[in-house]
């Protein structure tokens, strides 16, 4: 089989810049010489591949948008999108990880840290010495969760924290949970590291999805972290959300290069597999898919590629982000399934990529908004009247 | 310790090759192209040593169209300090004495105490530049080394001999060695090298170019390969097969 080369029907590779083009092909390899070897097995074997952290962190993939100070690349929203396009071509746990990362927890920290929390933690997480997690969702509030009931409570110089997160990624290996708690002023966050008194992180197990990604419960119980850990100026749910849009920005890349992965997968086979005397790809039922999901890539590659430049332009909002993660995880779950169909039984195993993808989607699809939740927000931006409740 | 590294733009090693409609060219219209991946084992061993000395400078050379100050960035954003693109469209035809006239003019001035280049360009795979720019510049060669250490002005190399043989060698710097698979594993750029590339330079230079001698007359693909063929199945085929991989296809 020949190299990946990604899916680049529209000549879009000419909107990029040099830089641009060397951060994607230099992600690229690096995915197709470490990950697409070992991916199968991790996501069988329900193991995130841990042993890609340092490297990850060498090559200054996460964080990657933030600035040299802090140890980071300082790349633009454009080269930030294609590491995460790139990455999830390998697999949507490992952009997972990347996401929460640089996104939900380096992010806060640089967006809302006091100048101690940026220097203890930013240079140590661009180089994955540090991992950290982001607890907002919690069992009884996700899609709401101006709803939450973990609360934090100020006790001299120390805030209590009590309640409970749920599906946090990365929660187990963390070193440092950035938490949302309802104070007395409002939802706040928090940096609560592991090994703090009352604090655990339990996995989830059982999952038919990002299996190759650590998901789990938080646990705080009676939990004291020093007033230091506080962000200091950040009240309300305009903190988390803020998060939020830097990370699916990411995943709207990353859905694109999912349903790349799968759609080069369903060409290539049915290219190369004969039934009733000739390929597969030759047949126009097999066709219609074909054009389909080219069309859908394209869509979604400019969508992402139109939202970095207004980005890069300060003029993206939160609801441009919304539409583009729709779209992008919307299609790429589309195309994910058709693909699976086009391979045929093969298509069922650990061998070949898509239902792998097809599987991790589902979770993308839900998580950072789900797609209806981003239906209510695009609604409300173009109506505006807000249909959530 | 200053070192040069010659890189050649190829085309990818996947490539589908097409000979051009003058029978005697590469149809490059949907070629993909890469920095010959024995040059990255040359550049590898380049920025490593000066890692080690804590200092020095690593200079990239190549004899290339304008476009190959794509690959070029990209040896910056490894860690090569500088690059100098000696500018030909007519590049890929020139013969091994020709590039290797242009290198040595290009790496004369600039006082390094080494120059590494890729064992071979997989685009020709002839192995000649190499040996002909050592010449050129009156300088020890080594071929196809697999080990390098360098100290007090002397480098150990190693190089796998005629079967399996492992030859070790020292060789009074500065000199020229050509560089193997297996001699190191060829690091990523990273998001930061990237990011620092833009900011060095790559300086364009004419090239000196000398008269070939050598001329290309004609080029042809391989014929196709024929199809495969299946003997029989599990244990009871083993003597037929290897009958016929002795018999037939004289192999064994
Ligand atoms: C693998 C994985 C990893 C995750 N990682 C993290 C993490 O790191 N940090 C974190 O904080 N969270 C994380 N999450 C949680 C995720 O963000 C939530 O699952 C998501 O927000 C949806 O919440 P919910 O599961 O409670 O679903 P619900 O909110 O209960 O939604 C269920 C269904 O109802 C629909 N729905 C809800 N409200 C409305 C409405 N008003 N109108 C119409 N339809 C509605 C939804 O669209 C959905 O289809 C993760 C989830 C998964 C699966």
């Amino acid at each position: 089989m020949s190299e990946y080369r990604g899916v680049d029907y529209y000549l879009l590779d000419d909107l990029l810049t040099e830089e641009e083009r060397m951060v994607r092909d230099m992600t690229r390899d690096f995915v197709s010489e470490a990950v697409m070897p070992i991916i199968g097995e991790a996501y069988e074997n329900a193991e995130f591949p841990l042993h890609l952290v340092p490297k990850i962190g060498e090559l200054g993939m996460m964080g990657a948008n933030l600035p040299e100070e802090y140890g980071c690349a300082g790349l633009g929203p454009v080269a930030y999108g294609l590491i995460n396009q790139e990455l999830e071509r390998g697999d949507s746990g490992l952009r997972s990880f990347v996401s929460v990362q640089g996104s939900l927890v380096m992010w806060p920290i640089f967006a809302y840290g006091t100048e101690e929390q940026k220097q203890r933690w930013l240079p140590a997480m661009a180089k994955g010495e540090k991992i950290g997690c982001f607890g907002l969702t919690e069992p009884d509030h996700g899609s709401n969760p101006a709803g939450m009931v973990t609360n934090a409570r100020k006790d001299g110089d120390e805030w209590v924290i009590n309640g409970a997160k749920m599906w946090i990624t990365n929660g187990t290996i963390a070193d440092v949970a950035v938490v949302w708690a309802q104070t007395d002023e409002g939802i706040q966050g928090f940096l609560v590291e592991k090994g703090t008194p009352g604090f655990s992180a339990p996995e989830q197990k059982r999952k038919f999805s990002l299996r190759a990604s650590v998901t789990s419960e938080l646990v705080f119980d009676d939990v004291r972290v020093p007033e230091s850990n506080r962000f200091p100026d950040i009240k309300g749910l305009k903190g988390p959300l803020g998060c939020l849009t830097q990370a699916r920005y990411g995943i709207a890349w990353g859905g694109m290069g999912a349903a790349m992965a799968c759609y080069d997968e369903a060409l290539d086979y049915t290219l190369n597999r004969e039934q009733f005397g000739k390929p597969l790809a030759g047949f126009q039922l097999v066709q219609q898919k074909l054009a389909n999901m080219v069309t859908e890539i394209t869509k979604g590659q400019l969508l992402a590629w139109r939202l970095g430049k207004l980005k890069e332009a300060g003029k993206a909002r939160p609801q441009h982000v919304s539409m583009a993660k729709r779209n992008n995880v919307g299609r790429a779950l589309d195309i994910a399934r058709v693909a699976r169909d086009m391979l045929g039984a093969n298509g069922i195993t650990a061998e070949y990529q898509c239902m792998r993808h097809m599987c991790n989607l589902e979770s993308v699809n839900t998580y950072e908004g789900t797609y209806d939740i981003h239906t209510l927000i695009l609604g409300q931006d173009v109506t505006g009247i807000p249909a959530f409740e | 310790m200053k070192i040069a590294v010659c890189v050649k733009r190829v085309p990818a090693t996947d490539t589908r090759i097409k000979v051009g409609g003058d029978g005697q060219s590469i149809d490059t219209a949907q070629v993909e192209w890469i920095v010959n991946p024995y040059d990255e084992f040359a550049l590898e061993a380049a920025i490593q040593l000066r890692e080690a000395a804590g200092e020095g400078e690593v200079t990239v050379v190549c004899l290339g169209p304008a476009e190959a100050t794509s690959e070029l960035r990209k040896c910056l954003a490894v860690g090569a300090d500088k690059a100098i693109l000696l500018k030909d469209p007519e590049a890929a035809s020139h013969d091994a004495q020709v590039t290797a006239g242009a290198l040595a003019a290009a790496i004369e001035g600039l006082g390094v105490d080494l120059v590494l280049c890729g064992k071979l360009a997989v685009d020709r795979d002839q192995g000649q530049v190499g040996v002909l720019l050592a010449a050129r510049l009156g300088l020890p060669c080594v071929t196809e080394i697999k080990a390098l250490a360098v100290a007090d002005g002397m480098a150990t190399v190693e190089r796998s001999g005629d079967g399996g043989n492992r030859e070790k060698f020292e060789v009074t710097l500065p000199a020229v060695l050509t560089c193997d698979k297996g001699l190191n594993e060829p690091r990523y750029a990273s998001m930061k090298g990237i990011m620092q590339a833009k900011k060095k330079p790559i300086d364009e230079v004419e090239p000196q170019l000398g008269s070939g001698l050598l001329d290309v007359k004609s080029l042809e693909l391989p014929p196709e390969r024929a199809a495969g063929k299946i003997v029989g199945e599990g244990v009871a085929a083993v003597d037929e097969l290897v009958r016929q991989l002795h018999e037939e296809a004289k192999v064994l």
